[in-house]
């Protein structure tokens, strides 16, 4: 969804610069929430403050919305069609391979190393087989980095 | 009783929306957290979103929001809860951000916290696959050989994720 924002707002509508619309996404990219909707808030305050970022808000929420509600209401209905279930049955393990093949090329862009490998691995096992909420491996991982970044920031003023 | 459905759709979307770092896939292992806690759906009709969701133009998160917001209440309204709820961390932060882009800038904490979140929003993602290499949804060794071949062309990075599913969808059609 990001290149197609960028497209329209930088190339078609030139609402602002390339630079700019990097800045913006590193900002919307980090923060919490939605990626593509953290995006249309920002462009929408930015040309009209908050009228501007609740109409950005609601015009990129709206066509998942109604897609999403059409399919909830139409799928309920034909998930126990066998047709629909033998190829659901075929999708299922495809999805599931869309969302680990990534993960590699992820870590790395991450810059995950062999020094920091525990940290996901920790992750996943308390996720996985102690079955803990993730809000707390987000909270533990944003403690951890920084008491990690002080006391290692002391570390180098004691070096200096 | 009948308010309580909405109340916890939008407590659950609403902490999807605040801590859910890293968007896309990450957001999937906050989303599958609540679903099991609250019982809202089987891990095989959650996949099932994440198919459609690939399929559709939007984000997943809104995806799943909308989605999980209908079957879990039944009606519209929960649809429109859940959405509202995981949009609204979104805006109240962005608009934060906005106003302090540059005090915030180069910020050491905002810094050093990315150092733990970045390796961590990784085993969010891993934990959310994990979870789903279930009963459910590899009910056989044929369940594994789709698994391993859209791994396999998935890796190489050729193949789009939407032609992926179709290939999948038609080898289920035949297979089973």
């Amino acid at each position: 969804m990001i290149p197609l924002i960028q497209k329209e707002v930088v190339e078609n509508k030139k609402w602002m610069d390339a630079r700019e619309f990097i800045d913006m996404l590193a900002m919307a990219q980090s923060a919490p929430g939605v990626i593509a909707i953290n995006t249309a808030i920002f462009i929408g305050y930015k040309m009209k403050g908050l009228k501007g970022s609740l109409v950005t808000t609601l015009g990129s929420a709206l066509p998942s919305f109604i897609i999403i509600l059409a399919v909830a209401m139409v799928f309920t209905n034909f998930r126990d069609n066998v047709v629909v279930e033998k190829i659901f049955r075929g999708i299922r393990p495809a999805v599931v391979a869309l969302i680990a093949a990534p993960l590699y090329k992820m870590a790395r862009s991450a810059g995950v190393t062999w020094k920091t490998v525990f940290i996901p691995i920790l992750a996943v096992l308390l996720i996985w087989l102690a079955g803990v909420s993730p809000i707390w491996i987000v909270l533990a991982a944003i403690a951890g980095g920084i008491i990690y970044g002080a006391l290692h920031a002391r570390n180098l003023s004691k070096s200096i | 009783m009948e308010a309580e459905i909405y109340i916890q759709l939008f407590l659950s979307f609403f902490k999807i929306g605040l801590f859910g770092f890293g968007g896309g896939y990450a957001i999937i292992s906050l989303i599958q957290h609540e679903i099991e806690v609250h019982g809202w759906m089987t891990q095989s009709e959650f996949t099932d979103i994440i198919a459609i969701s690939q399929m559709t133009p939007g984000p997943i998160g809104i995806n799943s929001a909308t989605y999980v917001g209908y079957t879990a209440s039944g009606t519209v309204l929960g649809s429109i809860v859940a959405t509202f709820a995981i949009v609204l961390p979104s805006f109240l932060i962005m608009l934060t951000l906005v106003r302090f882009f540059f005090a915030l800038q180069g910020n050491k904490y905002l810094e050093w916290a990315f150092l733990g979140l970045r390796p961590a929003v990784i085993g969010l993602i891993g934990a959310a696959a994990i979870l789903l290499m279930n009963r459910d949804n590899f009910i056989d060794y044929k369940s594994f050989i789709i698994f391993l071949l859209a791994f396999l062309l998935s890796f190489t990075g050729k193949f789009h994720p939407i032609l992926l599913i179709l290939m999948a969808g038609v080898a289920g059609f035949v297979i089973y």
